[in-house]
C-alpha cells in the first residue's frame, strides 16, 4: 500500500503543471510543423499536403534574414558581454555590503514595460531628439544624420535590453571565484592581466556562457526592437518581424509556421556549436 | 634568486595599474548605470509634461494634471485592469502547479525524469515569439476564439517553467533531518509538509510568485499571438504609439516603476534584517 502510494505521488505532483506544459506547448509545437506542411490559401483553407518543400522556398526567400538576426543577436550579445563584464566584476569583487543593492539598481529599469522603455529610447534617439538634435544644433553632427532605423540603432537597442540577462550570470560566477586563487596566481608572478585572464576570467567562463544563451537566444527572435527603434524599416527587419507579420497580418500559416521552426532550428544548431567550442565540461566542474 | 621588477607606484605606494582601474571600473559601472535608467528618466519627467496635441515628444511645461487625468481614461485603465487580473490569476496557477512539480524533481525518483527536465526547461530557453506562435496554431487548429482565456493559458504556460527552477533552487538547500524530526515526533506526512517544508520553503516560493507576476504583466510578444481582441497594458501602449503616445503611458509606467522601486527597497530592507549570504535575491526579481 505504501509502496504504491510512493508510486503515485510524484505522478500526481507532476499532473497538473506537466499536463498544462504538455497541452499549451509541446501539443502546439506539434501542431506548428503539422501547419508548415499545410498547403492552400487563407479564404479557401489549408489542408495538409506533407509539403517539405515549403522548407527549402521560404530559406530561400529569406535566408538574408536569418543571417541579419544572427549577427544583429551576436552583436548584442558581444556588446553586452564587453560592458556588463566590468560592471558586473566591479559589483562582485567591489561592491561591499552594497552587493545586492547594486544588483537590485541593475535590475530596476527592466520593472518598466519593455514595450515603454523601447519607445522611450525611440524618443531619446529621435533624429531631432535630445540627443541627435542637440548635437545637431551645436553644428556637430550633419543636419540629415540619422540614427533611427538603421542596424546599429537596432543593436543598441538589442543591446539594452538584454544587458541584465548578461550581467546576473556573470556576477553569480564571478563572485563565487575564490580571491585566494588570485592572490596565488600574483604570488607567482602572473602581471595583473595574466591574472585575471588565466584566473579569473577562465572560472568565470560558466557566466560567460550562461548570460550570451541568455542574451542570443532571446534577441534572435526579438521583432519589437526593430519594430520600435528600427522604426519599421524593412532594411532592418528581423526573422521575427517576417513571422508575426505572416502569421498575424499575412494569415499566411504555413510559411510563418515553416520559419519559425528553421529559427528553432538555426538557435539549436547554434548553441550546440558554440557549448562544443566552450565545452561543457569545463562549465559543469 | 630572481627578484620581480617592482611595478611604478604611486604616492599611496599602490601599483599604478591598480590605481587606473580602481577608478575605472567603479566609474564605468556608475556611468552604465546612469544609462540604465536614461529612458525611465525620461518617462518620469515625459510624465509631468503639459503637450498640447497627441505627440508628447518636445517639453512644454510642467503639470500634474496628467495624473489627475489618467483615472478618467478608461480606454488606458480598462487595458491595465486585464493586465492585473492575468498576471494575479497566472501567478496564482503557475505558483501552485510549479511548486508541486519541484517537490517532485526533488523528492521523488521516477522514470522519464529527463522528459519532464524537457518539459522545463525549452519554454525557457525557446524565443518568446516561438511560444506564441506555436500557440496561435492551437488556436487555429482547433478555432478557438482567441481572448482572456487563451492570454491566461499562455501566461500561466509560461510561468510554470520559472516557478520550477526557483522554488527547486530553494528545496536542493533544505535540510531534509527537519522533515524526518518531525516524523520522529509523530506527524504524519500532510502536517510534516504544512507545519515544517512549507514555511521553510515559501520564501522560495514567494519569490516564484513575484517573479512570475513581474513576468505576465510585462509581457508582450506571448500575449499578442494569444489576444485577439482583448487588450492588456502592454498590447494597448504599442497600439496607441503609432499615433503618438498620451502622457498617461508614461504616468502609469511611473506608477509601476514606483512600486517596483517600493518593492525593491521592501526586499532590501529585510534582507539586511536577514543573515547575510542566503540565496541570490537578485534573480528572483529579474524581469523581461
Amino acid at each position: 500500500m505504501r509502496a504504491l502510494s510512493r508510486g503515485l505521488t510524484p505522478l500526481l505532483l507532476l499532473l497538473p503543471g506537466g499536463a498544462w506544459l504538455v497541452v499549451f506547448f509541446a501539443v502546439p509545437m506539434a501542431f506548428m510543423f503539422l501547419i508548415s506542411l499545410q498547403q492552400g490559401t487563407f479564404d479557401t483553407g489549408y489542408r495538409l499536403t506533407w509539403n517539405l518543400g515549403i522548407y527549402p522556398e521560404v530559406i530561400g526567400e529569406y535566408w538574408d534574414l536569418y543571417v541579419r538576426s544572427t549577427g544583429f543577436a551576436l552583436a548584442a550579445t558581444l556588446l553586452t558581454l564587453l560592458v556588463g563584464y566590468p560592471v558586473a566584476y566591479t559589483i562582485a569583487f567591489r561592491g561591499g555590503r552594497l552587493k545586492n543593492a547594486l544588483l537590485l539598481v541593475v535590475v530596476l529599469p527592466f520593472f518598466v514595460s519593455f514595450v515603454i522603455r523601447t519607445l522611450s529610447w525611440r524618443m531619446i534617439l529621435a533624429d531631432n531628439g535630445m540627443v541627435f538634435g542637440s548635437l545637431k544644433d551645436l553644428g556637430i553632427l550633419e543636419p540629415n544624420f540619422h540614427f533611427l532605423a538603421t542596424p546599429a540603432a537596432v543593436i543598441f537597442g538589442l543591446t539594452y535590453n538584454f544587458l541584465p540577462f548578461m550581467i546576473l550570470p556573470l556576477y553569480v560566477a564571478i563572485e563565487k571565484i575564490d580571491r585566494r586563487l588570485i592572490e596565488a596566481a600574483n604570488d607567482l608572478y602572473a602581471s595583473r592581466a595574466q591574472a585575471f585572464w588565466r584566473v579569473t576570467f577562465m572560472l568565470s567562463l560558466p557566466g560567460v556562457v550562461a548570460g550570451s544563451l541568455l542574451t542570443f537566444i532571446p534577441a534572435v527572435g526579438d521583432f519589437i526592437t526593430a519594430e520600435v527603434i528600427g522604426a519599421g524599416n524593412p532594411q532592418v527587419f528581423m526573422v521575427g518581424n517576417i513571422i508575426q507579420r505572416k502569421f498575424l497580418d499575412a494569415l499566411d500559416y504555413p510559411s510563418a509556421a515553416a520559419l519559425s521552426f528553421v529559427l528553432v532550428a538555426a538557435v539549436m544548431l547554434l548553441v550546440a556549436v558554440y557549448t562544443r567550442i566552450v565545452g561543457t565540461d569545463r562549465l559543469t566542474s | 634568486m630572481a627578484v620581480p621588477v617592482a611595478p611604478p607606484m604611486d604616492e599611496h605606494g599602490w601599483p599604478l595599474g591598480a590605481r587606473l582601474s580602481g577608478l575605472l571600473l567603479p566609474a564605468f559601472t556608475g556611468l552604465l548605470l546612469l544609462f540604465l535608467f536614461a529612458p525611465i528618466a525620461v518617462m518620469i519627467a515625459f510624465s509631468f509634461n503639459d503637450p498640447g496635441g497627441r505627440q508628447n515628444i518636445t517639453w512644454q511645461g510642467f503639470t500634474f494634471s496628467n495624473y489627475v487625468r489618467l483615472w478618467g481614461r478608461s480606454d488606458i485603465t480598462n487595458p491595465m485592469i486585464t493586465s492585473v487580473m492575468v498576471a494575479t490569476i497566472s501567478t496564482l496557477v503557475a505558483t501552485a502547479f510549479g511548486t508541486l512539480i519541484a517537490l517532485a524533481l526533488t523528492r521523488y525518483e521516477f522514470r522519464a525524469r529527463g522528459l519532464v527536465n524537457l518539459l522545463i526547461f525549452v519554454p525557457m530557453t525557446a524565443p518568446e515569439i516561438i511560444l506564441g506562435a506555436s500557440l496561435l496554431t492551437l488556436w487555429i487548429t482547433f478555432s478557438v476564439e482567441k481572448g482572456f482565456l487563451t492570454i491566461l493559458a499562455a501566461h500561466i504556460m509560461f510561468n510554470i517553467s520559472y516557478v520550477v527552477v526557483t522554488v527547486r533552487a530553494r528545496l536542493i538547500g533544505f535540510n531534509r533531518s527537519l522533515e524526518e524530526a518531525g516524523m520522529d515526533l509523530y506527524a504524519n506526512g500532510w502536517t510534516t509538509f504544512w507545519k515544517v517544508t512549507f514555511p521553510i520553503i515559501f520564501p522560495g516560493i514567494l519569490s516564484a510568485a513575484l517573479l512570475a507576476f513581474a513576468l505576465s504583466i510585462d509581457d508582450y510578444v506571448i500575449t499578442l499571438f494569444s489576444a485577439g481582441h482583448t487588450l492588456t497594458f502592454p498590447l494597448w501602449v504599442f497600439g496607441v504609439s503609432r499615433l503618438g503616445i498620451p502622457p498617461e503611458v508614461n504616468v502609469l509606467g511611473t506608477l509601476i516603476f514606483l512600486v517596483a522601486f517600493l518593492f525593491i527597497g521592501v526586499q532590501l530592507w529585510s534582507q539586511r534584517r536577514q543573515v547575510r549570504g542566503g540565496e541570490a535575491a537578485p534573480v528572483t526579481v529579474l524581469g523581461k
